[in-house]
């Protein structure tokens, strides 16, 4: 007990974060040293560039296997599909970060801090806004995808508030509706810092339990010990809060709707998909690598949120008014689905990754789209204001509509496929009661989808209705790229259930 | 399996899809051009019908015309189609009523009815889309398959209501939809447990219509678990079909689809539920197609004569048809599941005939809708006066829907009762009191349409002057004739249906009682 070892650390394994967090830094470094006018393009482009790397590294160590730093990661194939999945769905929602041409300035504002309708804030509202959106957005994806591989509980918890806290910020950015934007930052804020209590409440006493922080000693001091389970109990019913906070579970949803209403809507686009890829990742590979061996204990809770999820998600769906709010609700049945994965097990890991990608596409091509709506006041998200877009917009009303069907789960789309894959996966895991509360929650909530379909070609435009901007370039890629994930995946999801079945699964050694 | 040369089947579903999308990209300006378009794919699907049906052998085995493409092989799904004879004369009834329908709905999409303009060629390129995918229902010969089409089929109709429907359009197109899904949710859920157990029974993922089958033939599907996995299905079906008490949608939608529309609806897409419970339920969950047996009788029968009872009181038009398919659809649930090759025969030739009966009857009903600018019976009165041609074809449709000695579903509600008599003398005889009620609200309905004095409203309303057109004409002519054809003489449809249906009592291990006094009758 001298000198403390410096563990072996695999940098090749290491290299996808590394290129992210670097690169991250380098932004912050750039924002204080690049003038003004070049700020955003130097910005954007090495934040794309660092996306885009990170996502080569990962695809060159495909094959990797290792952990490294002492345990405190764990390079595996799921994991890498997840880092995969979070940098690919990062890029798309890269588009709608850096899109300044629906908006003077862009989405975002330069600082949160300014109380609303103060003088400050109103000056800032015609000014460009801040390039910091780049980094805290680089910060945010390596903490997911930090989060992804984490081989201990430690770890877990500090990439947990790397991609959180600049989440908060984010949120508070938005440059229309100020007021709704800074309360959604501070809830989300106020909130998540419990659950993150919670988290590391839970971690100290499953320690105490283990004796360790690492998933794969705690697994084995499962199958070994002879301790009382209380302490095991207790500290994982609090870790499982703090990871069903972030993966928005009722009853720790309640945050979801405010925030995704209140946040700049690039940014709860950035949410919906890989925040939630990440809380999923990090679910997954806590239940299956740690807690695997002790599924009678956490089964039928976790079944009962996951039903509770899907219930409450979709029956609170029908009965909003506000589109991103609705997005919000659904987000919130859809995470219930991807319980489902969770409480199957090894089986399903596979079929929630798939899950993931194809969400993640139709969820940002939706958000994508519901930036486009807009009046004088920004975006309209009422959706009253939406009534009749079909006869103006109907390319626009199309996309929407394959969206919408998409999440519906009607075949040929991607809502289709991966509730397919999902549903059997749990299925073949005994879990038959889920897939059928699934099935009917899933009816529930194609109501409120349909309800935006009439309302777009059915209803007659009111004198209101809001033009549809002609997207920049960016912002038609992504959603361009949203919807035809949504078909291919539908149609043809041959290529990406091979992907996920030749990932593998967690490494549990 | 017999292989063909032709790729019938794909190119059946794939043609009209193909024109479906062409349609869709023609311009607004040129509606006509889309009209145009539409009904010739539609006569090109049903020229390759008729060939297909030519080379369809009846003595030949069960599934025919097969094909199969890969798909999904992770979940053993495939592009696999293949028919037997229930099947073939489903998708001939198919192909046979949407170039009829294109040609009655030629004008429908025109207007709104209150002046206002609607997108002609969407409206003709849903048809089309609707065409592709009850074609491609009846086919498919993978489970899967056969889902995705039954839910896909649910888009095209949905917009169909929606955006061409009647005042209450938005309300009905919501209501069919969610009701759909309901059963095809409730489905799903099924498919994905019988594809686990098939799964784990044959060791390979696959969707195969015949290796599932046989593998529930040698067993391979627990009773308990057969029980629910019938019920999914049944739910999905039932409320297709529909089945009392899950038929509330069908008067609304019925009611508020355009007529020809509400055609397609009542006279091909609800048979998809009682051709599903044939294909799937019965061959699939031997075992408990028999335990509840007795439930699906039962509802099938308070089907009969509520349906019936509600249609006697019925004040509008679209709405009282609706309840008329409501009774005709218990008949044909009573037959499929009386189990004797008679009742079974009967119910699928009335499915066929039902077809072509109701959707003469809706046909008509739209045509006089049209020219009225109503629905409602009270607007009308004496109006055969003004147009006898008109009230010609109305009594025939009217007559063949009551199941007149003549017209051909005289000859199938016949069989199903006689086939039914057979097995349940009490059901038989109760179900015989639809025919009665029959009577009532269709001839009630012409009589107070058609008979009596002139309203004197009508004689301000122009069209209600004129009488079928050649288009009407043409419309027309070939549901008369098939509808008196198959009256007199059914054999060649019969000989189709027979050996499947023979097949299907087999798939249930029932054997089939000796017909006694009916003997004979059946031909």
């Amino acid at each position: 007990m001298n000198d403390i070892q410096l563990p072996p650390i695999d940098y090749a394994a290491l290299l996808p974060m590394l290129i992210v967090f670097g690169l991250a830094c380098v932004g912050i470094l750039a924002e204080a040293f690049v003038p003004r006018k070049h700020r955003f393009a130097v910005q954007a482009t090495l934040t794309l560039a660092a996306l885009i790397a990170g996502l080569v590294t990962v695809i060159i160590n495909r094959d990797l296997e290792v952990t490294t730093i002492g345990g405190a990661v764990t390079i595996d194939g799921a994991g890498l599909f997840l880092q995969g999945i979070i940098l690919v769905l990062g890029i798309v929602a890269f588009g709608l970060i850096a899109e300044r041409r629906l908006e003077r300035g862009g989405a975002f504002v330069a600082n949160a801090a300014h109380a609303a309708d103060s003088d400050g804030d109103k000056k800032q509202l015609n000014e460009a806004g801040a390039t910091e959106i780049f980094p805290l957005t680089l910060f945010a994806i390596a903490g997911m995808m930090l989060f992804c591989v984490s081989g201990d509980l430690l770890t877990m918890f500090v990439a947990l508030e790397v991609f959180s806290l600049p989440l908060y910020l984010m949120c508070g950015l938005a440059r229309r509706r100020r007021l709704l934007s800074q309360e959604s930052a501070l809830k989300y804020f106020l909130l998540g810092a419990f659950a993150s209590a919670f988290f590391l409440y839970g971690v100290a006493l499953i320690y105490g339990y283990a004796g360790s922080v690492q998933l794969v000693a705690i697994k084995q001091s499962v199958l070994d010990s002879d301790k009382s389970g209380v302490l095991l109990a207790a500290g994982l019913a609090l870790l499982a809060i703090g990871l069903l906070f972030k993966a928005a579970a009722v009853p720790f949803h309640v945050w979801t709707p405010d925030v995704y209403q209140g946040a700049p809507t690039p940014i709860t686009a950035l949410m919906a998909a890989c925040v939630k890829a990440a809380a999923f990742g990090g679910l997954l590979r806590v239940f299956n690598v740690a807690f695997e061996t002790t599924s009678w204990d956490w089964r039928p809770v976790i079944t009962a949120v996951a039903m509770a999820t899907m219930i409450v998600g979709s029956i609170l769906a029908v009965t909003q008014t506000d589109i991103k709010r609705l997005l919000a609700y659904s987000s919130i049945a859809n995470a219930g689905y991807l319980l489902v994965g969770v409480v199957s097990l090894g089986g399903a890991v596979g079929s929630s990754m798939f899950y993931l990608v194809a969400y993640g596409f139709s969820v940002l091509a939706a958000f994508g789209m519901v930036t486009l709506v807009r009046d004088a006041d920004g975006e309209a998200t009422h959706l009253s204001r939406w009534a009749g877009l079909g006869k103006g917009s109907p390319l626009f009303s199309a996309m929407f509509t394959i969206i919408m069907l998409g999440f519906a789960g009607i075949p040929l789309t991607s809502g289709f496929s991966s509730k397919f894959a999902l549903f059997s996966s749990a299925w073949d895991a005994n879990q038959s009661a889920l897939v059928i509360v699934g099935v009917l929650s899933s009816v529930v909530l194609a109501f409120p989808y349909l309800k935006v379909v009439v309302l777009l070609w059915l209803n007659p435009p009111g004198d209101e209705t809001p033009t549809v901007s002609v997207p920049g370039y960016l912002t038609r890629a992504v959603v361009g790229v949203g919807v035809l994930a949504t078909i291919v995946l539908g149609v043809a999801p041959s290529w990406l259930l091979d992907m996920v079945n030749s990932a593998g699964t967690f490494l549990a050694k | 399996m017999s292989s063909t040369s032709f790729p019938f089947l794909p190119v059946l579903v794939a043609l009209p899809l193909v024109g479906a999308i062409a349609t869709a990209f023609i311009p607004k300006t040129k509606p006509q051009l889309a009209k145009v378009v539409a009904l010739a794919i539609s006569v090109v699907v049903l020229g390759i019908t008729v060939a297909a049906v030519i080379a369809f052998d009846t003595n030949g085995d069960r599934l025919q015309l097969a094909e199969s493409y890969k798909w999904i092989p992770q979940w053993g799904l495939r592009f696999s189609f293949a028919v037997d004879g229930i099947a073939l004369v489903m998708v001939a009834l198919s192909a046979l009523l949407v170039p009829i329908v294109i040609l009655a709905s030629w004008k429908d999409a025109d207007d709104d009815g209150s002046g206002g303009r609607r997108n002609v060629p969407t409206f003709f390129a849903l048809m089309l889309a609707l065409e592709a995918t009850m074609i491609g229902v009846f086919a498919a010969s993978d489970v899967l398959l056969f889902y995705i089409f039954f839910e896909v089929m649910l888009v095209p109709m949905y917009f169909l209501i929606g955006s061409y429907g009647g005042p209450r359009r938005q309300y009905a197109a919501v209501k069919f939809f969610l009701y759909s899904l309901v059963g095809g949710m409730l489905m799903l859920a099924a498919v994905i447990g019988l594809w686990v157990t098939a799964k784990n029974g044959l060791g390979h993922a696959t969707f195969d219509w015949q290796e599932i089958v046989n593998l529930a033939k040698n067993g391979g599907i627990p009773g308990d678990l057969q029980k629910w996995l019938f019920l999914g299905f049944f739910a999905a079906f039932a409320i297709k079909a529909p089945f009392f008490p899950f038929h509330t949608w069908l008067p609304d939608a019925g009611g508020a689809a355009p007529a020809g529309a509400a055609a397609l609806l009542v006279g091909v897409l609800d048979k998809v539920g009682t051709y599903g419970i044939l294909r799937y339920c019965l061959p699939i969950f031997p075992e408990a197609s028999k335990y509840f047996a007795t439930l699906a009788i039962v509802l099938s029968l308070v089907g009969v004569l509520y349906g019936a009872l509600l249609a006697v009181g019925q004040t509008d038009l679209k709405r009282l048809v609706a309840y008329t398919s409501i009774s005709h659809f218990g008949f044909i649930g009573i037959g499929i599941f009386a189990f004797s090759s008679q009742a079974v025969t009967g119910s699928v030739l009335y499915m066929v005939n039902h077809g072509l009966a109701t959707g003469l009857l809706f046909i008509v009903v739209g045509f006089l809708v049209r020219r009225r600018g109503s629905q409602s019976i009270s607007d009308f009165g004496g109006a055969g006066k003004l147009m006898p041609l008109m009230a010609g074809v109305f009594l025939i449709a009217g007559l063949a829907s009551l199941a007149l000695p003549g017209t051909s579903p005289f000859v199938s509600e016949f069989l199903v009762l006689i086939g039914t008599f057979s097995v349940n003398k009490t059901v038989a005889i109760l179900a015989a009191l639809g025919m009665v009620l029959a009577a009532a609200y269709i001839l009630w309905m012409f009589q107070r349409t058609m008979q009596g004095t002139l309203n004197p409203a009508l004689k301000d309303v122009a069209p209600m002057k004129k009488d079928l057109s050649v288009r009407e004409k043409v419309v027309v002519a070939p549901l008369i004739v098939l509808i008196i054809a198959l009256g007199v003489y059914p054999k060649p449809v019969l000989d189709m249906i027979e050996p499947a249906v023979k097949a299907t009592i087999q798939d249930v291990g029932k054997s089939d009682p000796v017909p006694t006094a009916a003997d004979g009758a059946q031909k």
